[in-house]
């Protein structure tokens, strides 16, 4: 195509988006979080089995070296913390492979901040203000537990079906074969597709206590009827996730072993095994204070805040034209 | 055969389910904020022209189908088959059922070219050019005066087709028609 070379956004758009991360910055700064940039490359990476890294390979003092595109600029904010940078936030370039569709990009960028002495409750309270900045008028902001959404909206319970109707139903419900499917890979179907689209169409939802299976990088907890759920939260408005939060693992130990049953995880799944970021690990030992963190699809939120129907409406060139 | 990946599924990409080629349509990925991602896929079945939603994990991937669209050339019909040939200059020529005719039969006229899908070097349908220009050879005669609007009567072309006509045309003449809507476009 001839007028490929152009920008899928308007510039006008472009100078909207250019005033709304000015507000995400004015945001921050009334509360004395610090903007910090971290590398885009890493010698660790994502060890998330349903994340795929971008790697490259660079010539360094130490040779040639295999470096990582972040997925999400984590575990470097994490070693800041560690060395007592106090609450930061960034808007950081992140990479990853494979997801390009409607409301993805192979690269993005991401809002992450973090709160040292934060729980989790009072980040969800800060990310519904930061939203509300840039979305004025939006309904009410509601909060639903992983388990309650899924009653309510397929009258099955995610910690106690049996595997088997779990897997009967996301096979229904995706119209594919779901027979071989763990309880993750149904939960993730049923979730996407039956839940998800239903969310934040009036006002903001929240959804709290995901298994602990996935839990990522948050805490563990146990929720009121006893079962192991993730410290973490997950913010939709209009059927899009925006964002993602964690109470943080501070724990090395906890932290190591998770990343080697990632990398079991991948290596089971047929999926290469991702350099493990040693340096957080050794970040965490020195002690990372408690608190909370959390990643906005900043793409996303301005999509929202200018009532565009696709990602690339606010992007200057999507991967499709880079 | 090659195959192809959900990410490298795009419109308009042919491949293989169910043992039947189809065309994909529609691609959409699907991903929670933390998990597993799916592809929502629709494809048009090309035998049959139906159109499925499927979905697929992201990751899995599909036979691709060996299909090839090509211009050919209408030359005649011999009682049970259509026969086409190419217009590259190589004078093959195919010859295609009832079946994969289908509807295009309505516009068939000789010496113009459709698109000829081959599956396996098979014909499985033919499309006609979205503009063609036939001869009325029925209709109720025409109306002096009333060019300029009003009302509309059936004309039967050359090719079988019936298309709704201005009062005004009178068998013999050749109209031009858009064969995707069915509808009159203009005198040619």
């Amino acid at each position: 195509m001839a007028s490929d070379w152009q920008p899928t956004a308007e510039i006008a758009t472009l100078r909207e988006r250019a005033r709304l991360l000015a507000r995400v910055r004015a945001f921050f700064a009334e509360r004395d979080v610090l903007e910090v940039e971290t590398p885009v490359l890493g010698r660790g990476g994502s060890t998330d089995v349903h994340l795929d890294s971008l790697c490259t390979e660079a010539r360094t003092p130490a040779g040639r070296e295999r470096l990582w595109l972040q997925t999400s600029p984590e575990f470097a904010m994490k070693r800041l913390l560690a060395a007592g940078s106090g609450p930061i936030f960034q808007l950081a370039r992140c990479f990853r492979d494979g997801e390009t569709g409607a409301r993805h990009n192979l690269e993005f960028t991401m809002l992450e901040w973090y709160r040292p002495g934060f729980s989790l409750a009072a980040l969800i309270d800060e990310t519904e203000a930061l939203v509300r900045t840039l979305l004025p008028g939006r309904g009410a902001c509601r909060r639903h537990r992983y388990r309650a959404l899924f009653r309510q909206r397929l009258g099955v319970d995610p910690f106690t079906t049996p595997l088997a109707e779990l897997r009967r139903l996301a096979g229904e419900r995706g119209g594919l074969d779901m027979r071989d499917a763990d309880r993750d890979g149904c939960l993730d179907l049923l979730i996407s597709f039956a839940i998800e689209p239903h969310l934040g169409r009036e006002g903001i939802d929240v959804v709290v206590d995901y298994p602990a299976s996935q839990a990522a990088l948050a805490r563990h907890g146990v929720d009121d009827e006893g079962d192991a759920v993730a410290a973490r939260f997950e913010l939709y408005v209009d059927g899009l996730e925006l964002a993602n939060g964690y109470d943080e693992l501070v724990d090395a130990d906890e932290q190591a072993a998770r990343f080697a049953a990632d990398n079991a995880a991948r290596e089971a799944a047929g999926k290469p095994a991702v350099d493990v970021d040693q340096r957080l690990i050794a970040a965490l030992e020195a002690g990372m204070p408690e608190g909370s963190g959390v990643a906005l699809g900043i793409d996303r939120l301005i999509q929202l805040a200018l009532g565009h129907r696709e990602l690339a409406e606010v992007l200057a060139f999507p991967a499709s034209r880079c | 055969m090659a195959s192809y990946s959900t990410n490298e599924f795009k419109g308009g990409l042919k491949v293989m389910l169910d043992g039947d080629p189809c065309a994909i349509v529609d691609n959409e990925f699907v991903k929670p904020g933390k998990g597993q991602a799916f592809n929502r896929v629709k494809l048009r079945n090309l035998m049959t022209g139906r159109v499925w939603e499927r979905t697929f994990k992201s990751g899995e991937s599909l036979e691709a189908a060996d299909v090839l669209e090509l211009d050919m050339e209408y030359l005649y019909n011999d009682g049970e088959m259509w026969h086409f040939m190419k217009t590259d200059g190589s004078f093959e020529q195919y010859a295609v059922d009832k079946r994969a005719l289908g509807d295009t039969e309505k516009w068939l006229k000789e010496q113009v070219a459709y698109t000829v899908t081959l599956w396996n070097d098979n014909p499985i349908s033919v499309s006609a050019p979205n503009f063609i220009e036939l001869e009325v050879t029925e209709t109720d005669p025409g109306l002096k005066g009333d060019t300029a609007q009003g009302g509309s009567k059936p004309a039967t072309l050359s090719s079988g087709a019936v298309v709704r006509v201005p009062l005004f045309i009178n068998e013999g003449e050749v109209l031009k028609v858009d064969t995707r809507s069915g509808e009159y476009v203009s005198r040619a």
